[in-house]
């Protein structure tokens, strides 16, 4: 029963895959729909088994590698963290499913994207129930193959084809830090199952290792480079470029991967490894900085954006920087509460900024948008709500899990609590000001768009008003729910799945917040909607002259192209590496250097050597007496002097000078 | 006779060995015009050895370190100077490597060769006929002379069955670079010989040379060595030959021969000279680390689509040699187990390119694009293979990489975070090369015809795939057989 909640898609994924040409788009659609719906209450009664009642399950199933020391198990642990995530990834994946039988309708290639889709399903149940690291990453790469399959799916799109490698790439960087953090945790612990390094963790708080030369805290290096690891994959300050290019992908994919599973994996790992992270608080405290800096960052640009989808994209970069800081100030339950929560309602944005591009015919910017709030009002009404759950508004959603994040990150008293609340709080201003600006562009502002794709705009009645309306629902309810059972005071729902070092326990610390930071993270939100419809809705002059003043520009600017995180990224480091590889090492190195030492420098010297030869042959018998009367002496006299120079002449020096022959031989011609 | 029996037959290697040759002296009285006769004989005869092989595999004792199946043949006893037969599970899985990409080749170059075709298969199962000698002699000279000996063949495939004018420079490059390296290498077997008074690889692993004959005689070994892995700086002649060589002399070159490199420096350098070994370990880390990082960078910028995969077999081969060199259990399995995924997976890439090749006569890049549109197939083979080559986990690419790492991170820590930046520099060259000729728009100015991959391509493929995958999802089926021969080599190393 375990079993098939994870390979379930798998299976759906193979049919379709190879055999989609013979059942077709409506046999693949129905296929994988049903295999995800099916994974759906399969993990609906592991929740209630190891969520509700407690019982963990671990099920082993073979040995995958053994060699000397190093073991690894093909094995399944089923805990509430898991269980949770469970059913955020089969609930999402089986409505996003159902979506794109009708988003996609039109498309060729239907079966490919079901396939696709049921591919990375089945990584990400993969990356969520691995009991060991070596199994997670198989999950984590595989949600990354399928994220780029998925981005690049309208292949012959340039951008599309830039954005999946930009995708792929920067999360190998990612992944190379994550390999380095298993690799110290393996020569160390001698081992890479959780169960395992969790036992061992605490032994090794002390100790250090040497690493590049230095010494380093062993833990601290690992939870540094396991937290570079999920700063790729959940795009934080520094890898976050790949997530706003992502969304050249269909929207179901951005709804799927790039807002509700795949990027929140990096959340999952830190939460996954809290029983390494609670032993190096150093390194918590690098999480929480980067996390509180994404967060603001990331709704700082998303102020500015006009593509419909990167608005969501960067409010989703931020909403990872809330939960990433929430783990790195040891709240890790709240992190994963936020996780879900964020999964539903961002699912909902996404799905229904579908929705109004399939309205207006394929149009992405809202300045073209506008007045949409007759004309689709289903999709209106899901979309406020998303909005509204995102911004926090009270009872939603996201109320519960994004207050609390700020309120126990001022409750830890600490200034790096203190420097994430500050930042936090600005950051929810920000994000509700966007979120508004999203709908009021979109929906309530005079209609900017061409008359004959306004006029054409209509809604659809059948899987995406079902899948839209599923979504709206948790988006409202889930966290009114789920928060006493979740994060509760004294809630045990997560057992010993997430491990929380006694002395950074502060849930009843955050009870002494004073009244005025609990209720500015709400106020600061809501002042910021109601500015934000008060300026787009009545006063769209005072931002136009705002926008072209000088200052106006420059601020426009820098947020519109994203601080320049691109531009510095391209042109620093990836036409340097760009030349490096044709002019440095192909052309200077490989072309040059070595081919002068070896083959051609070698005949050309030697052909070199030969003509001169050639000359000295005068065939006079004064020059060649000359010649051996001159030869013995200067080698006489060398000899003699190599007595002297013996202890002071490095013999590697005459190798330099060996190779520098050919340099010098073959520069005359 | 039942079944066991023949596990027990003790000059099975050297029936075996001769299969081939059979074949030969059958094609050489074979009228050159009935070209599928000569096609259809050399495939069976050289298909045929790796099933017997696989069955000596089925016999092959796995707790066993030595040695096994061991034959003697006495062939100057005045001189001391023997044959030695033996596998031991480090050798067995190159020759089944062998003996399975031998007849793949073959297949590949079903309808591609026009001229000499006769010559061409025979070069095919001599080469194969060496490779197993190679893998099976346990002496030194007897070793020297098979090493050699491929080169041979090999020139002439490069240098008649190549496809452009620069093939002969191209086999010029691979003779010179091989055999200036291994020229050294006889003049200390046979200093070992004066020293030792034999060859035999087995007396051989019981003497200890002193410190400076130890250090003289690796490098002289690594010479040779070294310019078959690769290593910078010798590896200039692995992009010429490969980009010149026809397909099957590439998936061969890259699939067995780098391999001849890491096999020696396995079976000889390490056990033999253990000292030096330590001593220049550095030095291989360094050298290894700039093949990893240069080759990749410069793989980025190629425009050739087999000199990319030739750069990447470089960097590849350069982690298999941080393995070898971190002297522990994990790094050299995972360095074997390496060989052999690079062993299918190069191979593999280097059909992929015969595949458009044949179709298209032209190997640059830029006039292929949007393949996918018109050869599905063929595209989820390359993706596939894309995969694998950037040790995408649950294939074999990964294991190798990851045991690898594992095993020299134990040792040096800072070589493995370097050499580890493979993986970021391997994901944008493939990636890049991938996304080029798959996606975007189809180039129908210079692509006229559509075809998909056929049936007899499709089943080149598909050993190379399920071997990748066997070998990535339950490497236990590999690595148990090799546990005690590898533990075996170490316990050579350290006592």
């Amino acid at each position: 029963m375990y079993i098939p909640l994870v390979f379930l898609s798998l299976i759906g994924f193979i049919i379709t895959g190879l055999f989609g040409r013979y059942i077709g788009p409506k046999g693949a659609a129905i296929l994988t729909t049903s295999c995800l719906i099916i994974s759906f209450f399969l993990s609906l009664f592991a929740f209630y088994e190891v969520g509700l009642m407690g019982s963990p399950v671990y099920i082993r199933l073979a040995t995958w590698v053994s060699s000397e020391v190093l073991l690894i198990n093909w094995g399944f642990l089923f805990d509430s963290l898991t269980v949770v995530m469970c059913i955020v990834v089969t609930f999402v994946s089986s409505l996003v499913h159902l979506y794109s039988i009708e988003y996609m309708s039109h498309d060729p290639h239907l079966p490919r994207f079901m396939s696709y889709l049921s591919l990375f399903t089945f990584f990400m149940l993969i990356l969520v129930t691995a009991d060991n690291f070596i199994q997670m990453f198989l999950g984590w790469e595989g949600v990354g193959l399928a994220s780029y399959l998925l981005i690049n799916f309208w292949f012959t799109r340039v951008q599309a084809n830039k954005a999946a490698i930009k995708a792929m790439i920067i999360n190998r960087i990612g992944d190379f830090c994550l390999i380095i953090a298993i690799l110290t945790m393996f020569v160390n612990f001698k081992s890479v199952d959780y169960a395992t390094v969790a036992a061992l963790a605490p032994f090794f708080k002390m100790q250090t290792v040497n690493f590049l030369n230095m010494d380093f805290n062993i833990l601290s290096l690992i939870c540094i480079f396991l937290f570079f690891g999920a700063v790729g994959k959940s795009a934080q300050l520094g890898l976050h470029t790949w997530l706003p290019d992502a969304m050249e992908g269909p929207t179901p994919v951005s709804a799927l991967i790039h807002a509700a599973t795949m990027v929140t994996a990096g959340v999952f790992l830190i939460a996954r490894c809290s029983f390494l992270f609670e032993y190096a608080p150093n390194s918590l405290q690098v999480v929480a900085v980067l996390g509180a800096s994404t967060a603001f960052f990331a709704s700082s640009v998303g102020l500015l954006q006009n593509d419909l989808k990167r608005v969501i994209a960067y409010s989703t970069c931020s909403q990872l920087g809330y939960m990433v800081f929430s783990c790195g100030l040891s709240d890790y339950a709240v992190g994963v509460f936020h996780l879900a929560n964020h999964a539903f309602f961002k699912a909902l944005l996404f799905l229904g900024a579908g929705a109004i591009i399939h309205a207006v015919n394929d149009e992405q910017d809202m300045r073209k948008m506008g007045g949409l709030k007759n004309l689709v009002p289903f999709t209106y009404s899901v979309m406020t709500i998303g909005s509204l759950a995102l911004i926090g508004f009270p009872f939603l959603a996201g109320f519960y899990s994004k207050d609390l994040i700020l309120e126990l990150a001022y409750g830890r008293f600490s200034s790096f609590g203190h420097f994430s609340y500050y930042l936090g709080t600005f950051g929810a201003f920000l994000t509700a000001f966007y979120s508004t600006r999203l709908v009021c562009l979109t929906f309530l502002v005079k209609p900017n768009g061409y008359k004959s794709v306004i006029g054409f705009a209509h809604e659809t009645f059948s899987y995406i008003f079902i899948a839209l309306c599923l979504l709206a629902i948790p988006s409202i309810f889930v966290g009114f729910y789920t928060k006493d059972m979740i994060v509760g005071v004294g809630s045990d729902f997560f057992g010993s799945a997430i491990y929380n070092n006694p002395k950074t326990l502060h849930v009843f610390d955050a009870e002494f917040v004073e009244f005025l930071f609990k209720i500015l993270p709400v106020t600061l939100s809501l002042c910021g909607a109601g500015l934000s419809f008060f300026l787009y809705n009545f006063q769209s002059s005072i931002l136009f002259y705002f926008k072209t003043s000088f200052i106006g520009r420059k601020i426009y600017s820098f947020l519109n192209k994203k601080w320049f995180f691109d531009k510095i990224y391209n042109e620093l480091f990836g036409q340097f590496f760009f030349k490096f590889g044709y002019t440095m090492s192909y052309k200077a190195i490989d072309r040059g250097t070595f081919e002068i030492i070896g083959p051609t420098g070698l005949s050309s010297v030697a052909l070199n050597v030969a003509h001169k030869l050639h000359k000295v042959q005068t065939g006079s018998l004064y020059h060649y007496t000359l010649t051996i009367l001159t030869t013995v002496a200067i080698i006489l006299s060398l000899r003699q002097c190599w007595l002297i120079f013996e202890y002071n002449v490095d013999y590697r020096g005459l190798i330099l000078i060996f190779i520098s022959f050919f340099f010098i031989l073959n520069s005359k011609n | 006779m039942n079944l066991t029996s023949l596990f027990y037959f003790q000059d099975i290697l050297f029936y075996t060995s001769f299969i081939p040759l059979i074949g030969i002296l059958l094609l050489v009285y074979v009228n050159p015009e009935q070209q599928k006769l000569l096609k259809v004989i050399a495939l069976n005869f050289s298909a045929f050895p790796f099933f017997i092989f696989l069955l000596i595999w089925g016999g092959f004792k796995k707790s066993v370190g030595t040695f096994q199946f061991v034959t003697k043949i006495l062939w100057i006893p005045v001189i001391n100077l023997n044959v030695t037969l033996g596998i031991d599970g480090i050798s067995l899985f190159f020759i089944l490597l062998t003996t399975l990409l031998i007849p793949l080749c073959i297949l590949i170059s079903w309808n591609s060769i026009y001229s000499n075709l006769k010559g061409y298969l025979i070069a095919f199962l001599i080469i194969e006929f060496f490779l197993i000698g190679v893998f099976c002699v346990l002496d030194v000279l007897m070793f020297y002379i098979f090493f050699e000996s491929i080169l041979i063949p090999m020139f002439l495939v490069i240098g008649i069955w190549g496809s452009r004018e620069r093939k002969i420079l191209a086999s010029y490059y691979f003779f010179l670079y091989t055999l200036l390296g291994s020229v050294v290498m006889l003049l200390s077997i046979l200093y070992i010989y004066n020293q030792v008074g034999t060859t035999d690889y087995e007396v051989l692993l019981t003497f200890v040379f002193s410190d400076l004959e130890q250090k003289l005689l690796w490098f002289t070994f690594f010479l040779a060595f070294a310019a078959k892995v690769p290593m910078v700086p010798v590896h200039l002649w692995l992009p010429e030959a490969h980009v010149e060589a026809p397909t099957a002399g590439s998936v061969i070159l890259a699939g067995v021969l780098l391999k001849l490199g890491t096999y020696g420096f396995i079976r000889f350098s390490l056990p033999l000279f253990p000292q030096a070994s330590f001593y220049f370990a550095p030095f291989v880390y360094t050298i290894s680390l700039m093949g990893i990082v240069y080759t990749s960078l410069t793989a980025i910028r190629q425009t050739d689509f087999k000199r990319i995969i030739a750069y990447t077999s470089v960097a590849h081969m350069n982690v298999v040699m941080l393995g070898i060199f971190s002297f522990n259990n994990v790094g050299i399995e995972g360095a074997l187990l390496q060989s052999l995924s690079h062993g299918f997976v190069a191979s593999a890439l280097f059909v992929i390119i015969g595949v458009v090749y044949e179709r298209y006569k032209t190997r640059l890049v830029k006039y292929y694009g949007g393949l996918v549109h018109t050869m599905p197939l063929y595209i989820s083979i390359f993706l596939f293979f894309t995969m694998a080559n950037i040790g995408f986990p649950g294939t074999s690419g990964f294991i190798g990489e990851f045991l690898i790492f594992a095993g020299s991170f134990k040792v040096n820590s800072s070589i493995t975070f370097f050499g580890a930046t493979g993986m970021i520099l391997g994901g944008c060259y493939a990636l890049w090369l991938f996304n080029r000729i798959a996606y975007g728009n189809l180039k129908s100015q210079y692509i006229k015809q559509a075809l998909d991959i056929n049936k007899r391509e499709l089943f080149i493929f598909l050993p190379l795939i399920c071997y990748t995958l066997i070998f990535g999802l339950i490497p236990d089926a590999y690595l148990s057989s090799i546990h005690m021969s590898v533990n075996n080599l170490i316990e050579n190393m350290y006592f």
